[in-house]
């Protein structure tokens, strides 16, 4: 194994031929570098996309931050290396290495993956070819460094089940703790010559460590369940094959958020999001019924204003940034947000700083919001109305009139604001050209409107996304719209708004919404394609200069499969999904009741108004009764928490 | 008032050009609570100015930054405050106050010295040769961005030091005015020495009296 010596000096020699060789040096203000040898546990997170992406990602500064805060571990971060780099490093046999010590992620005790989007599976594969290890789980020993995952995509963990040792379904906060404990465990007593883990050969006690690991909650281990297939292809049953491992594993949370992360890593080179961000709100109480976020990151926890304000403060101050966003599913939902809008201007104000709220609601509260952050009014302002016909919008759960959109972007516009961002999604089974026309028809009014109270320079920019039916959504049960079709609309919206020079149009190309469907909703078998994908050249899938479909379709034809099963298939009732074991704690019952009142085009409204009985409450009881009062927006549990006195006598010695 | 920060810049920073070292110091002022003064208008700079650009992948123990502020500050405080606002591959070597009017920093350059280790063994008295042999021609035609100049005299000084260890290294001083600036790997190049195989370090710039 190279030395950090060795690395660095084989990198000397290849930086300067590739773009931005800021990327893969580290020294960032803030990035954490330990003593190697005083920390037990090594652990390195990994964002499988190009550093200008993943080094601004908050969900790996909290882990890197509670891992750091140890005094018996260390973290480290690597990102993807660019094409130019890869390239580079393979012809001069540098292994992908930690940023912060520059030691190869072979010698690290555990790695773990966040994967947000399903685009980066190919990149992880690639990642750990590059790193030097074997990249199936089966063919890892105690050598080799623990490989865990996390993220929105292990919402359907099973395409990704060979690569990865365990997956950690939920909230990390908590669970890597868990993790690292158990493993530090596990080495002590393997290092115990009375202990029967002693003994063991390598291969077998990886495999032992792997099976303690299937104890914490939240964790899931693939390597110790099997799957079954109807003669029709469909998943008969996912089992565990060991008595002890859960059969279904329950996504992971934490009861109060824990304090947000301050010391931001401040990169030395341009990346896309110079800002500190803070969480003000997890989870969503909308109910949305294509968005998967707002399913699995129940319930809806808050922050309160004082501890979002003096983060914000104290991250913006030990960071230098010029910007701020304050992230959460649905701003407007957030209980305090005008305390909170107020307090932040007053803390921030007369500094240069520019503070983002995503996610408002379409209501002219918003602007007024939006106006009280905003000292120079030169950026836009984006809205998702997402469905432009009362029939959509009653399917999808989203339900916004026109007036409201018409009386909010003209208040946006007459406030001087002069572009504004609008985001649609097409492509559901029940949509008709109808219903895409009446995106054309929304967007003109939009501009009409904006015209007659601002003139001719207002702008509008149409960002029509293609829906993708998640896994744990209400819309699991139903396909992806074809190819043919999702070209037609595309085809009715360019021509009709490309017409008018003030509106913009972006859309999404329908493989790439093909692959993110296969991938997302894909079973075990998916894996094989996967590996074969990557061997044909596929990585950087979400990227342009990456993709490659060919790759892909030869890969399914390699293993006798058909895309079109995974994504053009409306599922049975009673069909038993590849993510079946896995749960985001909303029961599928719920799911389902959801999924049949869109049908019928029924509405269920904000459920802090109402509770709908999702599953969250049952599922984390004892959690909710630990933690009564507002800081969740889910009821209070009522019946007592019964507490146990009695000490229960210890069995043998 | 107008201070003037020389400082080194090594390690991770070699590869962070000129517009982000610029970004850099303007974040670490703002880290530091020093109250730079900005331009007017519609999209407001801060009043902040670097030496001379230094070419990326080189370190530096001589950079030089000019910067203003709204206020009166001792320079001791400056730098109490500026040093545990800057990444680690930056160390400030000096901070002192000078006069408002002085001629902006980048115009009054006129060479800079480097030094350049070698990661490879070579022969000394090849290099040496090599070396003397460059500095006795009369021009030294060489292409850059499809454009021919004369590298020559914008070389005024390079020789090689050996070591007592036998260790053998470059020195160099290069014309850094403006449109007329000699680039260490340029000569390096034309000794036949590849500049990924090296060390370049800038030790000094050389300034008008």
């Amino acid at each position: 194994m190279l030395t950090p010596e060795q690395v660095e000096l084989k990198l000397d020699r290849i930086l300067l031929k590739v773009q931005k060789p800021g990327r893969y040096v580290g020294g960032e203000l803030n990035s954490i570098r330990k003593e190697w040898d005083k920390a037990q546990t090594k652990v390195a997170f990994v964002f499988p996309d190009i550093y200008d992406i993943g080094v601004s990602n908050v969900g790996l500064k909290i882990l890197y931050d509670q891992v750091n805060q140890r005094e018996d571990a260390l973290a480290e971060r690597a990102y993807a290396p660019w094409l130019d780099m890869e390239e580079l490093m393979r012809e001069h046999e540098i292994p992908l290495y930690a940023l912060e010590s520059k030691r190869p992620l072979a010698c690290f005790d555990l790695i773990g993956f966040t994967l947000p989007y399903e685009t980066l599976y190919t990149n992880t594969l690639n990642i750990l070819d590059l790193a030097g290890i074997p990249l199936h789980s089966a063919e890892r020993d105690e050598s080799h460094p623990i490989i865990i995952a996390g993220g929105h995509s292990a919402t359907n963990p099973e395409p990704m089940h060979a690569f990865i040792d365990a997956f950690v379904i939920g909230e990390g906060e908590e669970v890597i703790h868990d993790i690292i404990n158990t493993i530090q465990a596990f080495k002590g007593k393997r290092k115990d010559e009375r202990n029967v883990l002693f003994r063991l050969s390598s291969f077998d006690a990886r495999k032992e460590l792997l099976r303690e690991l299937t104890r914490i909650s939240g964790v899931y281990v693939p390597s110790f369940y099997a799957t079954t297939y109807m003669d029709d292809g469909t998943v008969a049953v996912t089992e565990p094959i060991l008595p002890d491992a859960p059969k279904t594993v329950n996504k992971r949370i934490v009861a109060k958020l824990p304090p947000p992360p301050t010391k931001f890593i401040v990169p030395n080179i341009e990346v896309i999001h110079n800002r500190v961000s803070v969480e003000i709100m997890r989870g969503c109480t909308r109910g949305c019924r294509f968005c998967q976020a707002g399913m699995i990151t129940r319930p809806v926890r808050e922050r309160s204003v004082q501890e979002v304000v003096d983060a914000a403060d104290e991250a913006i101050r030990a960071s230098g940034f010029e910007e701020l966003a304050l992230m959460s599913l649905s701003s407007s939902d957030y209980t305090y947000i005008n305390d909170l809008v107020d307090a932040i201007s007053k803390r921030f104000e007369g500094r240069k700083l520019t503070v983002n709220l995503p996610s408002l609601r379409i209501e002219s509260v918003s602007v007024n919001l939006m106006e009280k952050l905003k000292q120079h009014r030169s950026g836009g302002f984006t809205l998702a109305p997402e469905a432009a016909s009362e029939r959509m919008r009653r399917i999808i759960n989203k339900f916004i009139p026109d007036e409201d959109i018409i009386n909010t972007t003209r208040e946006i516009y007459s406030r001087g604001w002069t572009t504004i961002k609008l985001y649609f999604m097409i492509g559901h089974p029940s949509e008709t050209l109808e219903d895409v026309q009446a995106i054309v028809d929304l967007c003109r009014r939009v501009i009409e409107e904006g015209r007659k109270v601002a003139g001719w320079k207002v702008k509008l920019h149409a960002g029509v996304s293609t829906f993708v039916p998640k896994p744990q959504t209400p819309f699991q049960w139903v396909a992806c719209d074809t190819r043919d079709n999702i070209l037609e609309k595309q085809a009715l919206l360019k021509r009709q708004l490309l017409k008018d020079k003030s509106i913009k149009l972006s859309w999404t190309k329908p493989e790439d919404s093909l692959l993110e469907a296969w991938l997302s909703r894909g079973d075990r078998r998916m894996a094989d394609v996967i590996y074969s994908a990557w061997k044909n050249g596929a990585k950087f899938d979400a990227w342009d200069e990456g993709k490659k479909q060919e790759a892909w379709l030869s890969a399914f034809e390699e293993h006798g499969l058909d895309p079109a099963f995974y994504t053009h298939r409306q599922r049975r009732t009673d069909e038993v999904f590849p993510w079946e074991h896995i749960t985001a704690a909303v029961r599928k019952n719920f799911l389902f009741q959801d999924f049949r009142m869109s049908l019928e085009g029924q509405i269920r409204v904000d459920c802090r108004l109402n509770c709908f009985a999702c599953g969250i409450l049952p599922t984390f009881a004892n959690l909710r009764r630990e933690n009564p009062g507002e800081g969740w927006k889910c009821p209070d549990v009522k019946t007592p928490a019964r507490k146990i006195d009695i000490e229960l006598p210890v069995v043998g010695d | 008032m107008r201070v003037r920060i020389t400082f080194s810049k090594q390690g991770a920073l070699r590869y962070t050009g000129h517009l982000d070292l610029h970004r850099l110091w303007e974040r670490a002022m703002r880290r530091a609570s020093l109250p730079i003064t900005y331009s007017q208008g519609f999209h407001p700079q801060p009043k902040m100015s670097l030496a001379a650009a230094l070419p990326l992948g080189f370190a530096s123990r001589a950079e030089m930054l000019d910067v203003r502020l709204n206020d009166d500050i001792p320079v001791e405080d400056i730098s109490t405050r500026l040093k545990n606002s800057l990444p680690v591959d930056i160390q400030i070597i000096n901070i002192e106050s000078v006069d408002e009017r002085a001629p902006a920093l980048q115009t009054q350059v006129l060479s800079a010295a480097y030094e350049v280790h070698l990661t490879e063994p070579v022969v000394g008295a090849e290099l040496t040769r090599k070396v003397e042999a460059l500095m006795m021609s009369e021009s030294i035609l060489r292409e850059r961005r499809g454009k021919s100049y004369d590298l020559r005299p914008l070389i005024e000084m390079l020789s090689v030091v050996t070591e007592a260890s036998g260790k053998v290294w470059l020195r160099m001083t290069l014309a850094a005015r403006d449109g007329a600036t000699g680039r260490p790997e340029e000569v390096l190049n034309a000794l036949e020495i590849a500049p990924e195989y090296t060390r370049v370090e800038r030790t000094r710039l050389i300034f008008q009296k």
